[in-house]
């Protein structure tokens, strides 16, 4: 029962990561109808800002800001220089130059700071670890990623469902045309959206520097399982985002936790730990194409 | 079948060809040594260490190798096996270099090699020793100066055995080389491996097979994440307050001293195998650490020691042949070894792969900073699992 609890909990950090990239990115796909593959480079791009701010002045709170600084920036001019000029081309165009964007970001940070992985030391009052649950000793870092990411959660809730800000981006999430002939500056309104996505997915590598690699290519890593949580949880939807975000996380580490040892029962050892781990693998794309069949537009989709 | 058809044809060839080539040596010009080794990426360390090692080696002779004036080539193949090949075309066909080394990773070797040696050039690998050439396709001019890959990790089942741990945890990421490590380990391990755990290469995020750990109460650990991959999973091993309860007992490429830098704290108490140590009291190992803290001022990995042993080999048999890279004469004058290794003693078994003794190393505080530091020696005139299927 304890692994089981442990697992949930690891599942659930898992989750709340995937959906402080996710929110961004469904936002500016339901919002502004544009395929951003840059999204996980902003994550990279706050990892990065935080990991050397940490390395210059050795205070977490500065190096929080220069994260989120250092994403904001990057996401703002990428809206500004790239994007705006992509809202009207078909969805092709958008990935080859967001792909574009990838190769250039990462080379960027190669030229700036080199190959070799950052790392980030954990703030001085999270480097223990809490037994929540009796006799499992949890990082309380970890801890830290799932509260703030919950907290984050509730302030999208709050700020998309109870703000004059909120309601005109679900306005443009189902009726942009109409929005639009109400005189709203849409295009401010898509600043806005695109830099609160930059500035979560830099939230989100900044919770990521203690405990991963900071290195090239990082957020390519994590891109893919985001946008499986996209379209599993209805693409534009934040509150799909979230339930997406959490079915995947638990759904991926329980696997991986747990299909090893179910196999073990049924085959050889080392042939079920190895069939165990393809099949791990595999499992959230497995959970995606099942959503699919049964709700071809997510789980909560957006534009009803 | 058929390589080896070609491999002998070749050979067959080179032995007419050899009269012609030999008088450009006599001329004095110096002998090009082409080096193909990864100096990008993540791994790029690994090149850098080997190249950089070797070139001091070459620069404390004055630009020689027993003797013999010497120009090194250097490319990197930035851990592509294509890119390996098509370097290994050129330095071959315009180069026309019949020495070559430097491979990092065995999956580069595996294109690199066949290439040389089948226009009869000669490889020396300073790393990368994979399977297959360590066995049946074993060759007349190749020539390892490291370990066979599937060594390390055998050392660290017969270590494990040593330390009376009886029930192991094992991980390693789910490709070739990490399943060759498990297999490895599991031939020489005596006791019960609890778990097998393949973990993703482009996993970031080790917290299920940590939650695994915990609950299967191993006595140890055994864990190959070269690289960026291993200071990922070490920092969480850490951060889950696994350290303090399961002890790791690993092979060299998932501890050396620059991921021991990045690591840190969590690194402390672990237990790893290696052929050498910076610590070695051996006058040649020491007159080599000395000599690339100066030059390089940083400590040098094991990479560094077997690219300064590849060139020191490389330096004897020049001597002998009077810079002569005639394979035939070469090959004897190689297989002496007659060279003052860092390591110590070194000589060649039957498929020209080390013999050697293996270390039990443990990582600990000296004077205030984490250090790898030798404890004993577990094997002795150790060859490797292959060469009983090598006929040469």
């Amino acid at each position: 029962m304890a692994l089981l609890a442990e697992q949930l909990l690891n599942g659930l950090q898992l989750g709340v990561m995937l959906f402080l990239l996710a929110a961004g990115l469904t936002l500016v796909f339901g919002i502004m109808g544009v395929i951003n593959l840059a999204h996980g480079s902003l994550y990279m791009v706050g990892a990065f800002g935080a990991a050397v701010t940490a390395q210059v002045t050795g205070s977490w709170w500065l190096a929080l800001l220069g994260g989120l600084l250092a994403a904001g920036v990057t996401g703002l001019l990428m809206e500004l220089v790239v994007l705006r000029r992509l809202y009207a081309r078909d969805h092709l165009d958008q990935v080859l130059a967001t792909f574009g964007l990838i190769l250039f970001f990462n080379q960027l940070m190669v030229l700036l700071f080199g190959r070799q992985p950052r790392f980030v030391a954990l703030p001085a009052w999270f480097t223990g670890s809490v037994e929540i649950i009796p006799g499992v000793p949890y990082p309380s870092y970890r801890l830290l990623i799932i509260a703030v990411g919950l907290a984050v959660a509730a302030g999208l809730y709050v700020l998309i469902q109870r703000t004059r800000v909120g309601m005109l981006v679900r306005a443009g999430a189902t009726h942009r045309e109409m929005v639009r002939a109400l005189g709203v500056d849409i295009r401010l309104l898509y600043t806005l959206v695109f830099g609160l996505g930059a500035l979560l997915a830099g939230l989100a590598g900044i919770m990521a520097g203690p405990v991963f690699n900071v290195q090239i290519g990082m957020g390519e890593q994590i891109l893919i399982q985001t946008f499986v949580v996209v379209v599993i949880g209805g693409i534009g939807s934040v509150r799909g985002a979230l339930f997406g975000a959490l079915l995947v996380g638990v759904v991926d580490t329980l696997l991986r936790g747990f299909v090893p040892g179910l196999l073990r029962g049924l085959l050889d050892a080392s042939q079920a730990d190895a069939l165990g781990a393809a099949l791990s693998s595999m499992g959230v794309y497995v959970l995606m194409a099942l959503v699919l069949l049964i709700k071809p537009r997510g789980i909560f989709p957006a534009h009803a | 079948m058929k390589r080896r058809g070609f491999l002998a044809a070749s050979a067959g060839l080179s032995t007419l060809a050899a009269p012609l080539a030999a008088p450009a040596f006599a001329q004095g010009a110096p002998i090009k040594i082409g080096m193909i080794t990864t100096l990008s990426g993540p791994g790029g360390y690994l090149g850098q260490d080997i190249r950089d090692a070797f070139q001091l080696a070459v620069e404390q002779e004055q630009g020689k190798l027993g003797g013999t004036n010497v120009q090194v080539l250097v490319e990197d193949d930035g851990l592509r096996p294509g890119q390996g090949k098509s370097i290994a075309e050129r330095f071959l066909r315009n180069e026309r270099i019949k020495l070559m080394t430097g491979v990092v990773f065995s999956n580069v070797l595996g294109t690199v090699a066949p290439d040389v040696l089948d226009a009869d050039g000669i490889y020396v690998s300073p790393n990368a020793a994979p399977s297959g050439f360590a066995g049946r396709e074993c060759h007349r001019n190749y020539y390892t100066m490291a370990w066979q890959n599937d060594t390390l990790h055998e050392t660290a089942g017969v270590l494990a055995n040593t330390l009376g741990y009886k029930r192991m945890f094992i991980l390693a990421p789910n490709y070739q080389a990490g399943r060759d490590a498990l297999t490895g380990f599991k031939r020489k391990f005596g006791g019960e491996v609890v778990q097998e755990v393949y973990t993703r290469l482009d996993q970031t995020d080790y917290a299920a097979e940590l939650a695994q750990i915990r609950a299967a109460r191993p006595d140890a650990v055994f864990q190959f994440h070269p690289g960026g991959l291993g200071i990922g999973f070490l920092r969480q091993y850490a951060q889950a307050g696994l350290l303090s309860s399961v002890p790791q007992c690993v092979p060299a490429p998932s501890m050396d001293s620059t991921t021991l830098a990045a690591v840190g704290e969590a690194a402390e108490g672990l237990n790893l195998t290696s052929h050498w140590n910076t610590d070695f009291q051996n006058p040649a190992s020491q007159a080599f650490v000395a000599a690339f803290r100066a030059k390089y001022n940083r400590t040098p990995t094991y990479y560094a020691q077997q690219g300064y042993d590849t060139a020191l080999a490389i330096g004897a048999a020049l001597r002998q042949t009077r810079g002569s890279i005639d394979p035939a004469a070469f090959r004897t004058a190689m297989l002496k070894a007659d060279f003052q290794s860092t390591r110590g003693k070194f000589a060649f078994g039957p498929n020209q792969h080390p013999v050697q003794d293996w270390y039990a190393l443990k990582v600990e505080k000296v004077n205030g900073a984490l250090a790898l530091v030798t404890k004993s020696k577990i094997l002795e005139n150790e060859g490797d699992s292959y060469a009983a299927q090598c006929r040469l």
